[in-house]
């Protein structure tokens, strides 16, 4: 929880903004505790324990805008830094398209709770903790020659925030998560020592599945044993539902504002069009109670609400801030998606693999990255080759390129297999035609 | 660093420089203090305090205890749609106990430092020990810094905002000036100061001020309806010196040619060929393909595919790969590393032979040798462990002209945006920006946008040919591992590796 203390400073800072000239300003503040233990073959490696607190002012000030943030919540130095940053803010160009949000878009509460923290956290003790890791390890140590170590590990963090605008905006956020993890590294061929793992995590710990992770870890290592290159040319791509938002991510990205104000995105004046196949429908649904990325506002307080993204491949909205809507003259959205849910199919990752002849399921990711101009991309990939429905070596050492509109212009199947547990609610999926580069 | 600029820097707060934190300003007057003496009245912590954690670390048993304790500082100030319309500060501030038994290290930090807050993260960390052996801290004894390997000549807290702008401004102009097709520029300038005081177990204690800036320009460019971007940076160990019209123009001009090769350019037909890498940032080669796993804790535990490779020749004799955080003013450079370790000149590979890995206290320990002076940690928020610093390999004996000359159809790189290894199988990767084709030994078309892959043994042992044109890249590097991210710096002669996976076109 935020304080009361903590809620008076903040109602302090921005007052004392206003007093010294801004004509708007925001203060959030946030505070937080993690913990981690980390086992190195069942035994503690790395224990590490920390809360921290911090405090970021936004000022509009005749025009001009700056930052200052801090983790000193001392009312006398903030003063001083309050101050300073004013006057630093003050030498800049007046830049009018910097405001606070329209009030008539803040959250205004009565909504109900979102429930994202759990009211357990901190009730488990640090030995329960070690020994849950400890129990992911035990699953696996001993149980194959090939293991020359695992890494089993508990991580859990709470975090609150509170923020304030002084055109009226007061808004508050609580949440928890608890992730257990393992990984594994293996002696493989030659000298080569492959290492894969398998995590869980969740809001809740009772919710937090416990079982079968270092299985998973070890028989996700020891499937990828002997990997190689297969010959380069155009395979029908199936990426699992680990790495499927990977390819969805550069789309967001060039959707934002900042992007298409600087003129800088491959959708540039596309919304409208239709980018991605039929199949492509994606939605921004960010009202899930108790779900990873759930919020009722954005960074600025704007209200969320549930939006289409692409329908049936057609590019529907933007994601723009205050900032830039007013540069470039247009309505605001909100600055970023929340919960992504891409409309599933019918099928899971093995029903998918049955119907394609020649393919690569691609399971990791190695590098890469893509150009935010043109979409074009390049990224190092592992993953399976897939012939006539089967799964049948495991491959490495390759590249995928191309471009993102065609990508999804060439997506032919969807699967029902989503995360719940991810904020981004991808399935795995299948496109047509991607260019591998290998042997 | 002496005290004199200690307390220049730590004391004084000018009107639009920097919200300095009040406490910090009395140390103005105190002209008599060492400079550890003189951090730790900034800390606001005396030796019994320090002396009393460290006991606290060490009740459980644990071997070694250190504290590390950061004041940082940090400016920006940008540039966008013609006009410097940005800024931000930041202020960070907090210390870290590590208590280290064997191999295990516990770890705690605290943001308010005060006695109780002191003694409370140690005695969470020192929960990683369990033994009944004591261990008692030794009296601290100064460590000065021997060489300094960035000094500033005007600290940053004594810059204005309103000083800063007229290069942001002029960078901008001269940018739009050199090509009618930028549409958009975009630049920052972003100063960072770190004040830290460490003391540990063994009796070590130092301060150190770690200067550091980075310069980033970029442009959008539209041709014929076509939009490409161009961009250019710098990162130093230096001060407001580091800004001056000269490297305004040279980044200028960068960020414009960047951007217009990539209208020439195409993609490259895929697959694996020669690839001759260009002088100077290309050093990210080396830095995924050996670099990160000669760092020792991966060593230590077996989990490097270089682990059994020590004195092992793993390529080609003329090829000689150093770390090595004393070159001057670079962004990866280091007087002394986070546990208290002079940085030095580490040959990893000497004419073709693995000499040594990167090492930390831990690993050191574990292999009973020195260590090398690698321990490095993101902040006071996070555990030391072994990184690269600024990591090179040395110059050959050709011309860069007779190795592109070798190459009948293949491709030369030499701008890149980031990189990635897998530890234990060796691939690794790395993003080509933009490069050429090479066909019949010249080069020709202008590439862009491939991801290159390799395995890192086998790729070095492909490295048939060294150039004698040794270049260290100014870039803003910054190199993650394990969720902290540390500023690198890296170098290279032109090379040819005989053979990797080029992403492109099937």
């Amino acid at each position: 929880m935020i304080s009361n203390e903590n809620k008076r400073l903040a109602q302090w800072a921005m007052e004392y903004a206003q007093k010294n000239g801004c004509q708007g300003v925001r203060v959030s503040i946030g505070t937080g505790s993690n913990t981690s233990f980390a086992l190195r073959d069942g035994k503690m490696d790395q224990l590490q324990q920390a809360s921290e607190n911090g405090m970021t002012l936004t000022f509009f000030v005749d025009g001009k805008f700056g930052t200052f943030s801090t983790n000193r919540l001392d009312q006398r130095e903030l003063e001083t830094s309050i101050k300073n940053s004013i006057e630093s803010t003050r030498y800049l160009a007046v830049d009018e398209a910097r405001t606070l949000p329209d009030p008539s878009r803040f959250f205004r509460g009565g909504k109900p709770n979102l429930q994202l923290l759990d009211p357990n956290f901190g009730v488990v003790s640090p030995d329960d903790k070690v020994r849950m890791a400890e129990a992911v390890a035990a699953e696996i140590l001993g149980t194959n020659d090939r293991i020359i170590s695992v890494n089993s590990r508990y991580g859990d963090r709470d975090g609150f925030s509170y923020q304030i605008t002084s055109n009226g905006f007061e808004g508050e956020t609580a949440g928890s998560s608890f992730s257990l993890s393992c990984s594994v590294s293996v002696r493989g061929e030659g000298d080569a020592r492959p290492s894969n793992g398998w995590g869980e995590s969740s809001l809740f710990l009772n919710n937090l599945v416990t079982k079968n992770i270092g299985k998973k870890a070890l028989e996700r290592t020891l499937r990828q044993i002997g990997a190689q290159q297969v010959p380069s040319g155009q395979y029908t791509m199936v990426m699992d539902n680990l790495n499927s938002s990977r390819m969805l991510n550069p789309l967001i990205s060039v959707m934002s504002g900042a992007a298409l104000q600087q003129r800088n995105s491959f959708l540039l004046d596309r919304k409208g069009d239709k980018i991605g196949s039929d199949l492509f429908t994606l939605i921004d649904n960010p009202h899930i109670i108790g779900a990873s990325g759930a919020r009722y506002f954005d960074g600025e307080g704007v209200a969320t609400e549930k939006r289409s993204v692409f329908e049936n491949g057609v590019l529907k909205t933007y994601y723009i801030d205050t900032y830039n809507a007013n540069r470039m003259g247009v309505a605001p959205t909100i600055s970023g998606p929340s919960i992504l849910e891409l409309q599933p199919g019918t099928k899971d990752v093995n029903g998918l693999i049955a119907d394609i002849n020649n393919g690569i399921l691609v399971t990791g990711f190695n590098g890469g990255n893509f150009n935010q101009a043109t979409g074009n991309f390049s990224y190092g990939i592992e993953g399976f080759l897939i012939e006539n429905g089967q799964v049948t070596k495991p491959v490495s050492e390759m590249n995928i390129t191309g471009n993102f509109i065609t990508l999804w212009e060439n997506l032919v199947a969807v699967g029902n297999d989503a995360r719940p547990e991810s904020s981004w609610r991808i399935p795995t999926l299948a496109f047509d035609g991607v260019d591998f580069s290998g042997s | 660093m002496d005290r004199r600029n200690f307390m220049r820097t730590g004391g004084l707060a000018i009107a639009g420089a920097m919200a300095l934190p009040s406490f910090a300003r009395s140390l103005a007057k105190e002209e008599s203090l060492s400079s550890v003496a003189a951090a730790k009245q900034h800390f606001g912590v005396t030796d019994a305090d320090i002396r009393k954690t460290l006991e606290a670390a060490l009740e459980r048993g644990g071997d070694y205890a250190d504290l590390f304790f950061e004041h940082t500082f940090n400016n920006s100030v940008g540039l966008q749609d013609g006009a410097v319309n940005r800024t931000s500060s930041n202020v960070d501030f907090g210390m870290g106990v590590r208590v280290l038994s064997g191999d295990q290290s516990g770890y705690a930090f605290v943001e308010n430092v005060t006695l109780d807050e002191m003694l409370r993260a140690a005695r969470t960390a020192a929960r990683i020990a369990n033994s009944t052996t004591k261990v008692a801290p030794v009296s601290l004894t100064e460590r000065p810094i021997k060489d300094n390997f960035h000094p500033v000549l005007k600290p940053w807290e004594e810059v204005a905002v309103s000083q800063k702008m007229p290069y942001i401004q002029r960078l901008n102009d001269k940018i739009m000036s050199l090509d009618p097709r930028v549409q958009r520029v975009t630049v920052g300038l972003n100063d960072t100061t770190s004040h830290i005081l460490f003391c540990n177990s063994e009796g070590v204690t130092y301060y150190d001020y770690r200067p550091m800036v980075t310069l980033n320009a970029s442009c959008v460019m539209e041709e014929n309806g076509q939009i490409q971007t161009g961009r250019s940076s710098r990162g130093f160990r230096k001060g407001f010196e580091f800004v001056t019209d000269d490297i305004i123009d040279l980044m200028a001009r960068e960020t414009v040619d960047s951007g217009d090769i990539l209208f020439k350019a195409i993609t490259p037909r895929g697959g694996s060929m020669p690839v001759v890498f260009g002088a100077g940032a290309s050093g990210i080669f080396l830095h995924e393909a050996i670099g990160h796993a000669f760092e020792a804790d991966f060593i230590r535990t077996n989990q490097s595919i270089y682990s059994d490779m020590l004195n092992k020749k793993i390529c080609n004799e003329n090829v000689t790969v150093v770390d090595n955080p004393t070159v001057a003013f670079n962004r990866g450079s280091l007087n002394i590393d986070d546990e208290g370790i002079y940085g030095k000149n580490t040959t990893i590979v000497e004419n073709g032979v693995l000499t040594s890995f990167l090492h930390d206290r831990i690993s050191a320990k574990h292999f009973g040798i020195e260590p090398t002076g690698n321990g490095r940690r993101q902040s006071f928020r996070h555990i030391a462990i072994p990184r690269m610093t600024v990591t090179y390999m040395l110059g050959g004996n050709m011309a860069e002209a007779d190795i592109i000359a070798s190459v009948n159809e293949g491709i030369y790189v030499d701008s890149f945006t980031n990189g990635q290894v897998q530890i234990g199988a060796g691939d690794f990767t790395f993003f080509v920006r933009s490069g050429y084709l090479i066909e019949n030994g010249k080069l020709t078309q202008p590439i862009k946008d491939v991801n290159i892959i390799g395995n890192g043994p086998r790729a070095m042992s492909d490295v048939t040919m060294v150039a004698n044109n040794l270049e260290i890249d100014n870039g803003t590097w910054t190199c993650g591992k394990a969720g902290q991210g540390v500023p690198a710096g890296m170098g290279m002669p032109s090379i040819l590796v005989s053979s990797l996976t080029v992403g492109g076109s099937s």
